[in-house]
């Protein structure tokens, strides 16, 4: 089974865009673009600015994430 | 990085998980049809692996319901088992699957070719393969786990492949995901120094268009962001002083 090769990462909603995109500002202050995974999304689980959330980023472009995680 | 040399006794319990896997692989490879689900190749790859009296690696691992991965042409690897999806005349089936023997893992992936598909996809698929045999010959003590993904990706890339790097291979050994990572592709870091008494899992993913993939929203199965389809073939290999030695294998069993 091959292992994802992917950043875990902290960061801040900025904006939440079209087609379930946000704009998450991380704490080095980088703006990344981020979708929300499956398993949030299937839970209904609402995404709003000023969350803080857990981010997946790809080492090979850091512009993009995926959110895995909202923290209460 | 903590790395951990496997002992005598330890490369020989991964010598019989990784013989017990060519099996599975190979049966798997006979059996499956077009016409069956998903599903009924992984309820046939579990029970293939229970008849030996080990335990599949996948089934719970960080949550994954199944204990081989099935994906198809332009899913990447983590298909998830299905009783709706059906393998189709034309379609490629890369299974990934491990077994755990005694507390000892091996994990090995092959891509099956049902008779319709077409030349083109052919040639990726025994490509993707032959790239992981160019990948080992770099695996060797002295050498630096960056050779092997450099190699991998020369060649791959040498017929207008792309090569996946969101998804790399791994130690294997007690856990079925140790260090260190094994990317398939050359980077600017060199990585550590291979060292005999290791085992890796290398495991190329190579892709027909852009190495770009996404995650499905069961966030399991990985795609290829253009949907042109992707091949997977993978072994588990011990670093020796000389070649590397291929433990997902079995006697009379071809690779």
């Amino acid at each position: 089974m091959s292992k994802a090769d992917v950043i875990e990462i902290e960061g801040t909603v900025v904006e939440k865009l079209p087609n379930a995109m946000f704009k998450v500002e991380l704490e080095n202050g980088h703006e990344v673009l981020a979708h929300i995974s499956g398993k949030l999304r299937m839970n209904y689980i609402k995404i709003l600015p000023g969350d803080k959330v857990t981010l997946e980023l790809s080492p090979y472009d850091l512009t993009k994430g995926r959110i895995k995680w909202r923290e209460k | 990085m903590a790395v951990s040399i496997k002992s005598s006794a330890e490369i020989e319990l991964m010598r019989e998980a990784g013989r017990i896997l060519a099996i599975t692989h190979d049966e798997l490879a006979k059996q499956v049809k077009p016409g069956m689900s998903t599903l009924d190749v992984d309820r046939i790859g579990e029970e293939i692996i229970r008849s030996y009296g080990c335990i599949p690696s996948f089934l719970n691992y960080n949550g994954y319901p199944a204990s081989i991965c099935v994906s198809i042409n332009e899913e990447v690897v983590h298909g998830i088992p299905n009783e709706h999806r059906i393998i189709q005349e034309d379609d490629i089936v890369s299974l990934d699957a491990g077994v755990i023997y005694k507390g000892y893992h091996s994990d090995a992936a092959r891509t099956l070719i049902m008779p319709a598909v077409s030349d083109e996809v052919k040639k990726l698929v025994e490509v993707t393969k032959q790239s992981f045999f160019e990948g080992i010959k770099q695996a060797v003590a002295g050498n630096h786990i960056v050779d092997i993904g450099r190699a991998v990706q020369k060649y791959a890339e040498s017929y207008g492949y792309s090569v996946v790097r969101d998804l790399v291979g791994h130690g294997v050994g007690s856990k079925l995901h140790e260090e260190p990572e094994v990317p398939n592709f050359g980077g600017l870091r060199r990585g550590m120094k291979l060292r005999p008494g290791m085992t890796i899992a290398v495991e190329p993913m190579i892709n027909m268009g852009v190495y770009d993939v996404y995650w499905e929203d069961d966030d399991w199965t990985v795609v290829t962001m253009d949907g042109m389809p992707s091949a997977h073939y993978e072994n588990t290999i011990l670093i020796t002083e000389g070649e590397p030695e291929i433990l997902s294998q079995a006697p009379g069993i071809a690779l």
